[in-house]
C-alpha cells in the first residue's frame, strides 16, 4: 500500500523522536512530552510496516498485537512501585526472546540462500548468530534477574568452582558453534550448531547472573537493558533495517552507561561486577563481623520527634529497605509535617540505593515528595556539616565512613553519603545485620549516631503520630 | 567578664594576644576587652585602632587587678605571677612540662591557667592549635631569615650577564613549620629538598613539588609517634639518616631544620664536620635553637658566622612577623573562648567533659590538672593525621598508552572489516556508529532521577524489534508465521507496557 520511500520517511521520523525521547528525561518537566514522542514514534514505525510491508495474516497480527497490549498494560498498571526491577527485568527478557525467535525465523526462510550469497551470506549469518546469541543471554540472564529481584530466588551469589574457566569454556563453545555455523549453512544446513549455540548462550546468562549478588543488581540490570539493545541492532543489521540498528545502539548505549555510573557509584570494576560472587542476599550478624567497635545508643521514637521539632535541617537518606518496608508514605508524611513547621527537609540520594538505578526517585515520586527536594548524592555530600538530623532508613554501605577510612576494604573507595559529619544521625535499623558487602559500618558506633530499631514503616508511623 | 591583655615584658617579645579585629569578636561573645596600654604597639597595632574596636586601654596595673581573664603570649614572669589573683583565668603558653617551677606557683595562687601548648592535638581542635599557627610563621620566617644572609638568588635565572644557578635548599623535618618553609623557599624559586623520619609526610612533601629525599634503609622504620610528632629513632637509622645530611649538605646552600621531638632535647642532626662542608656563604637556620637546636654550632638566640656559613639560632622566629603572628594566634584564643563561652554570655566554663578543654587546663582553683588523662581516641585511626595539608593535591597522571593502543587496534579491525565487508554492510555499520554516540551524548544528560524511567522506555523502545516480526509474518512457511505471531504478541507486551509504566512514574514525579 506504501511505496518505500515513504516507509523510509517514517523510520527516519520514528528514529528521530526516539531519539527526543531520550533526550526529553534531561529533566522532570521534559520528560512527560519525551515519552509522548516515544508512543507516536513507535506509533508511525509500527503503522508504516503494517500497511507498507505485511501482506497478509491481518487477523493473526492484530489478535497478536491486542493480547499483547493488554497484557503489557495490565501489567504497567498493578505494579507496585517497590517492584518496578521485576517488571524492567521482565520486559528485558521478552526483549532477548523476541532477537532469537526473529533470528530464527529469519534463518528458516528458505529465500535466504536466494538472496546472498559469498561474503553477504557469511556476514548475514554472523549477524544473525550474534543477533541469536545476545537474545539469548538477555532472555535467559533476565529471567534469573527477575527471580532473583522478586525474592523467588536467593540472592547469595552462587560460586561453582572453576566458574570463570567454566564461562571461558562457553565462550569457546559459542565461538565453535558459530564457526561450523557459517560453514554448513553456506551448504544449506547449520541447524544443529544453531541450535546447540542458542543452548548455550542461555546457559552462559543464567550462569552469569546467578553468580552476582543482590547488592550488584542495579549493574546487572542496566546491563540486560544495554543487551536488549545490542540484539535489537544486531537484528537489525540481519534484516538490514536502519531503525532498528538506531534504537539498538540508543538503547545499547543507554544500558551501557547506566552500567557505568553504576560501577563508579560502587567504585568497583564492571568486570569485577559481571565476575560476580560479591554480595550477599541477606546480612550476617554483626558479632561474627568485627569485634569490640563501641557501643551503640538507642533511641526511641519520642525522642526522633523531639529531635526532628527541634532541627532546622534534616536530610532523610533512604535505602532499600524502605523499599521493603514500604516506607515511602509515611516518610512523604513526616516530609510534609516538618515543611509547614519550616524546617528544611531534603533527601540524600546514592545512585546505588536499592534495586535498579533511579529505584529510590521513583518511590518517593510515587509517594509524591516533591522532586525539587530529592537530590543526587555529589549536590548534597557537601552540605552535611549544616544537617541537624540525618535519617537514615533501611541504608547501610551507602552511609559506611569506612569506604573513606580503610581503602582496602571490600568497599574502600566507594563514594558515600557522608552523614556523619552532621550534628546527629538516627539509623532505622531491623537488626544490627551487616549490609550487602558484609561489612562492619563504623557509622552505628559513633557519638552522634542513634540507632532506631524496628520495622522502618512502624517505628516511622510512631514519629509521625508524635509530631 | 572582663579580658585584659596586657603588653609582653619578655625582651624582644614583639605578639601581642589580641589585635582589635579578634577583639570585636570577642567582645560578641559577651566579654569586655582592656587592652594595656601600647601593648599592640610592636605589632603595629595602635592604642587607637583598639579603641576604636571598642576595647578600653587601661594602665598594667588595672589589667592585673580587675580582669578576669588575663590572655597572654608568653607565659608570665616572676613579676607578673606575683600580680595574678585567685580566681583569675589565665590563657597562654605556659609549656608546663619544661616550667614545674611555674605551673607550682600559680597552682599556689589558686589561679586557673589554660595552657596554649597543651591543647590536644584532634581535628575538632585544630582552629585553636596556636603551636601550629606559630610554627608556620616560623617556617615562613625561617625562609625570609635565610634569604637575607644568603648572598645568591633563590631562583635560577639566565640573564644577558650569565647563568644563574637556583639554590638548595635543605629542610629536616616536615611538620607545619617544614612545610611551610618548603612552601616559601618554593615560592622564591629554590629547588627544596626535605627529610622526615615519618613517612607517611613524603606524600605532603612531594604535593608541595619538593623532594623526599629517601633514606637508604633496610627496615621499615616508622617514625611516627603519638599525637602526629616523630618519636626516637634507632641507632642504625640515625647513622643512615646522618650519612645522608652528610652528603647533602656537601651539596646544598641553605639548610633549615626544623626536627623536634616532644619532651626531649632537640636531635643533633648537622655536625661541625657537616657545617665546615658546606660551601662558603651558606646558611643553617636552626628552628629547633630554643629547644637546643638540631646543629650542634646553634647558639640560641644569635646569629654568627662559622667558617664563611652563617648560623641562624633566632628563637624568636614568630615574634618577627609580629603583626601576622599576633592576628593568628588572637583567633585561636578567640576559639577556644568561643567554645567555652556556650551561652555566648561573656562568662566561661571550664567544663572538664570537654577534651580540649580539659587538655589546656593545667592548674584549676588550686588544684594542679597537668598532665591530663590520656584523649579518648573516638574510633580515630591508629595514626592520627599529621598536619594540615596546605598544599592542593596534584593531580596522578595515568599513562596514555593504553586508550592509544586500543584505539589502534579499534582502528585497525575497522580497516579489515572495511576491507572485507559489502558496500550495504557498511551503510549500516555507519548508521549504528553514528547511533552509539547520538545514545553516548542524549544519555549523559538524562538526569539521575529520572534512570529507572529511562530504563523503561528505552525497553519500550527496544522492542522496535517487533518490526523484523512483521517482516516475516507474511511468510508462506506456516511455522515462521506462527513464529512472527508469538514474537509480536511478547513485543507489543513490551510495547504498551513499557510506554504505560514509564507514564505512570512519570506522572508521579511532582514538584
Amino acid at each position: 500500500m506504501l511505496n518505500t520511500g515513504i516507509i523510509t520517511v517514517s523510520y527516519i521520523i520514528a528514529t528521530i523522536l526516539f531519539i527526543l525521547a531520550l533526550g526529553g528525561l534531561s529533566n522532570q518537566e521534559t520528560a512527560r512530552r519525551g515519552n509522548w514522542y516515544g508512543i507516536i514514534g513507535m506509533a508511525i514505525a509500527l503503522l508504516a510496516t503494517i500497511l507498507g510491508i505485511v501482506e497478509k495474516a491481518y487477523v493473526e497480527l492484530i489478535i497478536a498485537l491486542l493480547l499483547g497490549g493488554s497484557i503489557g498494560l495490565i501489567a504497567a498498571k498493578r505494579v507496585q512501585m517497590t517492584q518496578m526491577p521485576e517488571l524492567v527485568a521482565i520486559l528485558h527478557s521478552l526483549v532477548g526472546l523476541a532477537a532469537v525467535a526473529v533470528g530464527f525465523a529469519n534463518f528458516m526462510d528458505p529465500d535466504r540462500l536466494a538472496h546472498y550469497a559469498g561474503v553477504a551470506l557469511t556476514i548475514h549469518d554472523i549477524e544473525t548468530y550474534i543477533g541469536i546469541l545476545i537474545g539469548a543471554v538477555t532472555f535467559s540472564g533476565s529471567i534469573i534477574a527477575f527471580g532473583k529481584l522478586s525474592g523467588k530466588m536467593s540472592g547469595n551469589p552462587l560460586t561453582l568452582p572453576g566458574r570463570h574457566y567454566m564461562n571461558l569454556g562457553l565462550l569457546i563453545v559459542a565461538i565453535y558453534y558459530g564457526y561450523a555455523f557459517v560453514v554448513e549453512s553456506a551448504a544449506g544446513g547449520g541447524t544443529m550448531p544453531l541450535i546447540i549455540m542458542t543452548i548455550v548462550s542461555l546457559l552462559f546468562g543464567i550462569h552469569m547472573v546467578m553468580a552476582i549478588g543482590g547488592a550488584d543488581m542495579p549493574v546487572v540490570v542496566s546491563m540486560l537493558n544495554s543487551y536488549s539493545g545490542w540484539a535489537a541492532a544486531a537484528t537489525g543489521f540481519m534484516l538490514g533495517n536502519d531503525l532498528l540498528i538506531v534504537t539498538g545502539a540508543l538503547v545499547g548505549s543507554s544500558g551501557a552507561i547506566l552500567s557505568y555510573i553504576m560501577c563508579r557509584a560502587m567504585n568497583r570494576k564492571f568486570l569485577a561486577v559481571i565476575a560476580g560472587g560479591f554480595g550477599t542476599g541477606g546480612g550476617t550478624p554483626a558479632a561474627s563481623a568485627d569485634a569490640d567497635q563501641g557501643e551503640v545508643d538507642p533511641i526511641l521514637p519520642e525522642e526522633t520527634a523531639e529531635l526532628l521539632k527541634s532541627a532546622k535541617e534534616v536530610m532523610i537518606i533512604p535505602g532499600y529497605g524502605m523499599a521493603v518496608a514500604q516506607a515511602q508514605h509515611i516518610v512523604h508524611e513526616i516530609t510534609r509535617t516538618l515543611r509547614d513547621k519550616k524546617v528544611n527537609v531534603r533527601f540524600g540520594i546514592h545512585p546505588v540505593a536499592g534495586r535498579m538505578p533511579g529505584h529510590m526517585n521513583v518511590l518517593l515520586a510515587e509517594a509524591k515528595v516533591p522532586y525539587d527536594i530529592v537530590f543526587e548524592m555529589d549536590e548534597i555530600n557537601d552540605d552535611f556539616p549544616n544537617v541537624d538530623v540525618s535519617i537514615i532508613i533501611g541504608a547501610n554501605d551507602i552511609v559506611n565512613p569506612s569506604a573513606l577510612t580503610d581503602p582496602d576494604g571490600p568497599i574502600g573507595g566507594m563514594p558515600v553519603l557522608e552523614c556523619w559529619k552532621g550534628k546527629t544521625s538516627i539509623v532505622l535499623k531491623r537488626s544490627m545485620a551487616t549490609g550487602y558487602a558484609g561489612v562492619q559500618n563504623p557509622l552505628f558506633f559513633k557519638d552522634n549516631t542513634r540507632m532506631l530499631f524496628g520495622d522502618a514503616g512502624d517505628t516511622l508511623d510512631a514519629v509521625y503520630k508524635l509530631l | 567578664m572582663r579580658i585584659g591583655v596586657p603588653k609582653e615584658i619578655y625582651a624582644g617579645e614583639k605578639r601581642v594576644a589580641t589585635t582589635p579585629e579578634v577583639a570585636a569578636q570577642l567582645m560578641k561573645l559577651g566579654f569586655d576587652v582592656a587592652v594595656e596600654s601600647n601593648a599592640g604597639a610592636t605589632a603595629n597595632y595602635s592604642d587607637a585602632a583598639y579603641e576604636a574596636a571598642g576595647c578600653s586601654v587601661v594602665s598594667a596595673d588595672e589589667i592585673w587587678a580587675d580582669s578576669d581573664i588575663i590572655m597572654k603570649v608568653r607565659g608570665p614572669e616572676e613579676a607578673e605571677v606575683d600580680l595574678l589573683k585567685s580566681g583569675q583565668t589565665l590563657i597562654s603558653f605556659l609549656w608546663p612540662a619544661q616550667n614545674p617551677e611555674l605551673l607550682q606557683k600559680l597552682t599556689d595562687k589558686g589561679v586557673t591557667a589554660l595552657a596554649m601548648d597543651s591543647i590536644p592535638r584532634i581535628s575538632r581542635a585544630q582552629k585553636m592549635d596556636a603551636l601550629s599557627s606559630m610554627a608556620n610563621i616560623a617556617g615562613y620566617r625561617a625562609v625570609v631569615e635565610a634569604s637575607q644572609h644568603f648572598d645568591r638568588f633563590f631562583t635560577g635565572q639566565i640573564t644577558a650577564a650569565g647563568k644563574v644557578m637556583p639554590a638548595k635548599v635543605l629542610v629536616i623535618g616536615a611538620g607545619v613549620a617544614g612545610l611551610a618553609a618548603i612552601g616559601a623557599a618554593k615560592a622564591m624559586g629554590a629547588i627544596v629538598r626535605s627529610f622526615d623520619t615519618r613517612p607517611e609526610v613524603a606524600e605532603q612533601i612531594e604535593s608541595m613539588d619538593a623532594e623526599f629525599l629517601m633514606l637508604d634503609f633496610e627496615d621499615d622504620e616508622d617514625g611516627s609517634g603519638e599525637g602526629g610528632y616523630a618519636k626516637v629513632m634507632s641507632d642504625e637509622f640515625i647513622a643512615a639518616e646522618m650519612a645522608l645530611f652528610a652528603e647533602q649538605s656537601k651539596e646544598v646552600d641553605i639548610i633549615i631544620t626544623t626536627a623536634l621531638i616532644p619532651g626531649r632535647p632537640a636531635p643533633k642532626l648537622i655536625t661541625t664536620e657537616m657545617v665546615e662542608s658546606m660551601k662558603n656563604g651558606s646558611v643553617v637556620v636552626d628552628l629547633a635553637a630554643e629547644q637546643g637546636g638540631n646543629c650542634e654550632l646553634t647558639k640560641p638566640g644569635e646569629i654568627y658566622n662559622h667558617n664563611g656559613v652563617t648560623i641562624i639560632g633566632y628563637t624568636d622566629m614568630a615574634s618577627r612577623l609580629a603583626a601576622q603572628a599576633s592576628q593568628l594566634y588572637g583567633t585561636n584564643l578567640r576559639h577556644l573562648l568561643t567554645d567555652m563561652t556556650p551561652e555566648k554570655d561573656g562568662n566561661i566554663v571550664v567544663d572538664f567533659e570537654d577534651e580540649v578543654v580539659r587538655g589546656a587546663t593545667i592548674c584549676k582553683e588550686g588544684e594542679t590538672t597537668w598532665p591530663p588523662p590520656a584523649p579518648k581516641l573516638s574510633a580515630a585511626p591508629p595514626k592520627p593525621a599529621p598536619a594540615p595539608e596546605p598544599a592542593p593535591v596534584v593531580e596522578k597522571k595515568k599513562s596514555a598508552a593504553g586508550p592509544i593502543i586500543g584505539m589502534i587496534i579499534a582502528g585497525l579491525a575497522l580497516l579489515g572489516l572495511g576491507a572485507v565487508a559489502p558496500e550495504d554492510f557498511m551503510a549500516h555499520f555507519t548508521v549504528f556508529v553514528l547511533a552509539c554516540f547520538v545514545g553516548y551524548m542524549v544519555i549523559w544528560n538524562v538526569t539521575a532521577a529520572l534512570h529507572t524511567p529511562l530504563m523503561s522506555v528505552t525497553n519500550a523502545i527496544s522492542s522496535i524489534i517487533v518490526l523484523g516480526a512483521l517482516i516475516q509474518i507474511s511468510s508462506d512457511t506456516e511455522l515462521i508465521k506462527w513464529i512472527a505471531v508469538g514474537t509480536v504478541a511478547i513485543t507489543s507486551v513490551n510495547i504498551f507496557g513499557g510506554f504505560a509504566v514509564t507514564r505512570r512514574m512519570l506522572e508521579m514525579f511532582r514538584k
